[in-house]
């Protein structure tokens, strides 16, 4: 399948030599954070004070999971849209994300972070939850526990398979028909 | 009159969803056995590849196909010599949907109010269509929907002169639109006709039609064949990243209308199609 491993954490000059298109099967570790929590982490920032986890070189994974069910460390966890969160993520690339983990399109303002800063913005199977949470071998919840599914988790993952949809050199996947 | 108990009802409704959100229907899954036979985009077919190992593996373990098990849609089409009897309907079809969303282990996806929020913290309420319909047994179908496509939903009140070219127009825009966030490849509802509200509905309801069956009006039949064929061609492709397949299937349902209106709705489906129909 032309798929390229590659361990976190992933800094600016590794996020730089991604292409879009570039399949790859992620090990090591994912931030999980959709929409509220997102708020949250830049209301922080706003105020002065430190995120929930060190930011730089980190992914971070759109994800809102279901419960786990019995003998299982969480339920389905595959992607939720990217653009809802676009808003916030210019901030987050600009204080050390190096990939977002989502699907579908993205904003301007966040693929013009992302060729600012090195920075990638990765598609993994939407509609996928349960191929997605087979990679999952560990979760750890970090922050806004009162967010329920909303909340902040370590994942650690091992073969987790994204296609880089848009890079660092602003080569956008979802626009390869307006080249 | 024939007499239904509204727990039958509510066992109904649970039991569906506690199902439909963990088992595909098996002409998705054929699909993308189907479409890996023509797919010629890598990146597409590493995705239809994906999408395979995804059904077989939420069957397996018993989690849903996709974690946003949605918002309930629930259609009841009752007959008219039909005595429902026990709690009030709509109440028990929520006490289903509170049964399955804690039995199948689903996402609550809810929230009390539109622009306050706040998670319901147990997926209902549903929105519940009635229907009064000749006969004596109870029809109820559900249909979970998930956001990222619903979200890319649309719906137009074209002149009556935009004709035909108007309506295609309309159904590719919105899938092209969607980019990859209704998660293509999609199954498409689409309605024609009617007002503003009923259009809306026609094209839900088309959600809840067999995908391998045309409609019975011929030009609306040859309709479905043509947009069908014209999405496949546009290379928005599994996830909106390009290849030959972006529908898996697509129906129309169509009425009559006013003079001055033509009302297009198009109602997208992600690939996780969810429902499940039950005759009481």
């Amino acid at each position: 399948m032309n798929e390229r491993k590659i361990h976190t954490p992933l800094t600016r000059r590794d996020a730089r030599a991604l292409r879009a298109g570039d399949r790859l099967l992620i090990s090591g570790t994912l931030y999980t954070a959709r929409d509220e929590s997102h708020k949250r982490i830049i209301d922080l920032l706003e105020s002065g004070k430190k995120p929930p986890f060190s930011l730089r070189d980190q992914i971070i994974y759109y994800v809102g999971p279901t419960p786990a069910p019995p003998g299982e460390i969480i339920g389905s966890a595959g992607p939720t849209t990217g653009y809802r969160m676009d808003s916030f993520t210019p901030r987050l690339i600009c204080e050390g994300i190096t990939a977002t983990i989502g699907k579908g399109v993205r904003g301007p303002e966040v693929i013009a972070a992302m060729k600012e800063y090195g920075a990638v913005y990765l598609a993994a199977l939407g509609g996928g939850g349960a191929l997605l949470q087979s990679c999952i071998k560990a979760v750890e919840e970090i922050a806004f526990p009162d967010l329920g599914t909303e909340a902040v988790r370590r994942f650690t993952v091992v073969d987790f398979p994204v296609v880089v949809a848009i890079d660092s050199l602003g080569t956008n996947l979802y626009e390869r028909n307006k080249a | 009159m024939r007499t239904v108990k509204t727990a039958a009802i509510r066992d109904a409704v649970a039991a569906m969803l506690s199902k439909c959100t963990i088992d595909a229907e098996p002409f998705i899954t054929d699909s993308f056995e189907k479409a890996l036979e023509t797919e010629r985009n890598p990146v597409a077919r590493g995705f239809l590849e994906q999408l395979q190992e995804n059904y077989r593996l939420a069957g397996q373990k018993r989690l849903p196909i996709c974690q946003d098990t949605g918002c309930d849609a629930v259609f009841v089409e009752l007959g008219q010599s039909v005595c429902l009897e026990g709690d009030y309907i709509e109440d028990m079809i929520n006490e289903g949907i509170r049964r399955a969303t804690k039995e199948a282990y689903l996402r609550a996806s809810m929230v009390k109010d539109p622009i306050k929020r706040g998670n319901t913290g147990d997926n209902t309420p549903a929105m519940v269509h009635y229907e009064i319909v000749p006969g004596d047994t109870v029809r109820i179908s559900v249909l979970p929907k998930g956001a990222g496509c619903e979200n890319m939903s649309r719906i137009a009140m074209l002149r009556p002169a935009d004709g035909i070219e108007g309506i295609k127009k309309v159904v590719l825009n919105a899938v092209v639109e969607g980019g990859g966030n209704h998660c293509p490849p999609l199954c498409i509802g689409v309605g024609i006709g009617g007002s503003f509200e009923k259009v809306a509905s026609l094209a839900k309801a088309a959600l809840l039609l067999p995908f391998n069956e045309r409609s019975g009006i011929p030009h609306i039949a040859e309709l479905e064949d043509e947009l069908i064929t014209m999405i496949n061609e546009s290379d928005v492709g599994p996830q909106g990243l390009g290849g030959d397949t972006t529908a898996i299937g697509l129906r129309v349902l169509s009425c009559p209308t006013h003079i001055a209106s033509l009302p297009v709705a198009v109602n997208i489906s992600c690939h996780a199609l969810r429902r499940a129909t039950m005759v009481l």
